[in-house]
């Protein structure tokens, strides 16, 4: 499939491609066994200036969009979902400065997030509110100039890694999601430390922490935007951001189905390569039709939000949604298509299928995707009503 | 600090096959890269201006599509290229590349350092660095592993050597070789790519370097390739073991049979 994709964009798959197999292919199976944080790839990225290519010129970066960032993170996903999760949540965290930030602020934080040489995170979830995102108790208070935050976040990811965090917490208990807001906390700052690191069945590569704030202060002028904004940035910041989990689904499902097809040319049983058999092939058929289909979605979604869109929560939904339950079936069917060989761990599918179960799972579970979706819809059939 | 990297243009040398009936090496729908040893070359001139300042420029002798090694290599950071190209540069061998690199050195202008890979994969000569300082007029040092200081008009390197290494102190301006234990090359980046592609690239020619012409091309080569072949393939080989004895037994009565002693 051609999707017309510009010289440029090109430019910048290949170069993600060539990333992908030279830095993170020869090592992805050791970084998932031993729970390993990928500083080097880290490091060869933002040499190659991927960090800044959604950042706008202005600040360092590339001034990129959504499509161009996909485009990288499928091509990082081929090769290991860890590593890709690593690279588009400093995405997720750097939202809420690009989108709601002053200029002061992204004066501050993007030319180094564009570098690469800082990285970021994201915090929302917390014990109490996942999918639930109104349930966070994390709270920030005014004292003079500082913020005074207080709480526990749960399951950040990059946590302990980045330097920069995005966080949301309450500033008025009282008025439930309207009194969140959200904030910029650089690691350092006292009072804000790290909990345990998650021993996760996929991604291994990434880091999941806990972050612990305790009195932990901060300037006035890291909040972002106003008071009550948090749930609103929230929010726009995971419709923006869901697109490239959808792109992280494309890629590990292409991952996977490359690896299939190759075995199932050089496996023989009964005398031939089991590629000759029509169950097999059937199956390669199917997985590689749903991957395309998703991938399509996934582009035109990328390019409905590039093209300055508002409201796009319904159409990055899909997205996320399509192209991460396809994913997880189609990463299943190639451990079947290999089978003994591939619940092997010398064969990278088996890791591919355990790292595809997040996808359906974070940024939003696919069936709150699915909530956001049909929500949309009922809105809509009641305003043409 | 201003540095020259030499680099060469070569065909791939994993795709590359030997046409048995002519002898001559298959290049049709070989993919050219750049010599992989210049590629440490880059990358140290690259670090070198990352820590002292100053300007890269990268200088190749080809035909005009070795200007795609040159993109290559400011894809990586390269700062400025130089493609010498001409059809009167057509045969030639070391001796006469190295003169026209040394002339197009010269109409560079002032640098304090040359670097290029301790040899091309292609021909495996390793002559062109050591020759075009010569012409220079300029130190050499091969097989550098290791830059260790840098200061004004002097530097100190490691040389690697079959058992070990020397430590030596060079004048600059100079012109070192590097071997593939000095650093790890970087990969290109998407600004350095952006850059490369809207490049264009004139070359110079023989005139435009003042190259004498009897001492270009074909004319200027005082080597000819007369043929290239394969080696023959080697006989059968056998490895053996156990006793000393029994090998040495072993051996003696194969030299027998073959009436070699």
């Amino acid at each position: 499939m051609d999707y017309l994709l510009t010289e440029e964009q090109i430019m910048i798959r290949d170069l993600a491609r060539q990333i992908a197999q030279e830095k993170i292919v020869p090592v992805r199976a050791e970084l998932d066994e031993h729970n390993k944080f990928p500083w080097d790839i880290m490091k060869a990225m933002a040499q190659a200036d991927l960090f800044g290519l959604f950042i706008p010129e202005e600040y360092g970066g590339l001034g990129k969009k959504s499509l161009e960032l996909c485009i990288a993170v499928e091509e990082l996903s081929k090769a290991c979902v860890g590593v890709s999760t690593t690279y588009a949540a400093n995405a997720l965290g750097t939202y809420p400065i690009l989108l709601f930030g002053s200029e002061e602020q992204k004066k501050k934080y993007l030319p180094d997030i564009a570098t690469g040489k800082r990285l970021v995170a994201f915090g929302l979830t917390e014990a109490n509110a996942g999918s639930d995102a109104s349930g966070i108790q994390t709270t920030a208070k005014l004292e003079g100039n500082e913020y005074v935050i207080n709480g526990t976040k749960q399951w950040i990811t990059n946590g302990g890694e980045a330097e920069i965090y995005t966080i949301i917490a309450l500033t008025d208990k009282n008025k439930g999601a309207r009194g969140a807001s959200a904030f910029i906390v650089e690691k350092g700052t006292p009072g804000f430390t790290f909990g345990k690191k998650e021993n996760k069945m996929g991604i291994r590569a990434s880091s999941t922490t806990e972050l612990i704030f305790n009195n932990c202060r901060i300037p006035k002028e890291n909040l972002i935007a106003k008071e009550g904004m948090g749930f609103i940035i929230a929010m726009k910041t995971l419709d923006s951001s869901r697109t490239g989990v959808g792109a992280q689904g494309v890629g590990v499902a292409q991952g996977a189905i490359d690896e299939a097809i190759k075995f199932a040319r050089q496996r023989v049983q009964f005398g031939q390569p089991i590629a000759s058999f029509q169950a097999i092939q059937h199956m390669l058929a199917d997985m590689q039709t749903m991957t395309e289909a998703a991938r399509a979605l996934v582009y035109s979604v990328a390019r409905y939000i590039d093209s300055g869109a508002k409201d796009i929560s319904r159409a990055s939904a899909m997205a996320k949604l399509f192209a991460t339950d396809v994913a997880m079936k189609v990463t299943t069917d190639a451990v079947q298509v290999m089978g003994g060989s591939g619940y092997m761990k010398e064969y990278p599918v088996e890791k591919m299928m355990r790292d595809a179960k997040i996808l359906q799972i974070y940024e939003g579970t696919n069936q709150i995707q699915r909530n956001v979706i049909a929500l949309d819809m009922i809105k809509e059939a009641a305003r043409n009503k | 600090m201003n540095i020259i990297v030499m680099v060469k243009q070569v065909p791939n040398a994993a795709e590359v096959r030997i046409n048995p009936e002519t002898n001559t090496l298959v290049r049709d729908g070989v993919p050219s890269i750049i010599n992989p040893y210049d590629m440490y070359a880059i990358e140290e001139a690259l670090r070198l201006r990352e820590k002292h300042g100053g300007k890269v420029t990268a200088i190749t002798m080809g035909p005009p599509q070795a200007a795609e090694a040159l993109k290559e290599a400011v894809s990586m950071g390269v700062d400025d290229v130089v493609l010498l190209s001409d059809r009167a540069f057509a045969g030639a061998d070391t001796w006469a590349t190295s003169y026209a690199l040394s002339m197009g050195i010269k109409k560079i202008g002032s640098y304090d350092l040359v670097i290029a890979g301790k040899q091309a994969i292609d021909g495996d000569t390793a002559q062109v660095g050591p020759e075009t300082a010569d012409m220079l007029g300029i130190p050499f040092v091969a097989y550098v592993r290791k830059i260790e200081e840098v200061s004004l008009g002097r530097m100190v390197v490691e040389r690697l050597m079959d058992n070990g290494y020397d430590i030596v102190e060079t004048a600059l301006p100079a012109l070192i070789t590097v071997v593939k234990e000095i650093n790890e090359p970087r990969l290109p980046s998407l600004k350095g790519k952006m850059k490369a592609k809207s490049l264009k690239i004139t070359p110079w020619t023989a005139k435009d370097i003042g190259a004498n012409e009897s001492k270009i091309g074909l004319k200027g080569s005082p080597t000819q390739v007369v043929r290239i072949f394969p080696p023959a393939p080697r006989g059968r080989r056998e490895i053996l073991s156990g006793p000393i004895e029994q090998q040495v037994d072993y051996v003696i009565k194969k030299l027998k049979e073959q009436s070699l002693i």
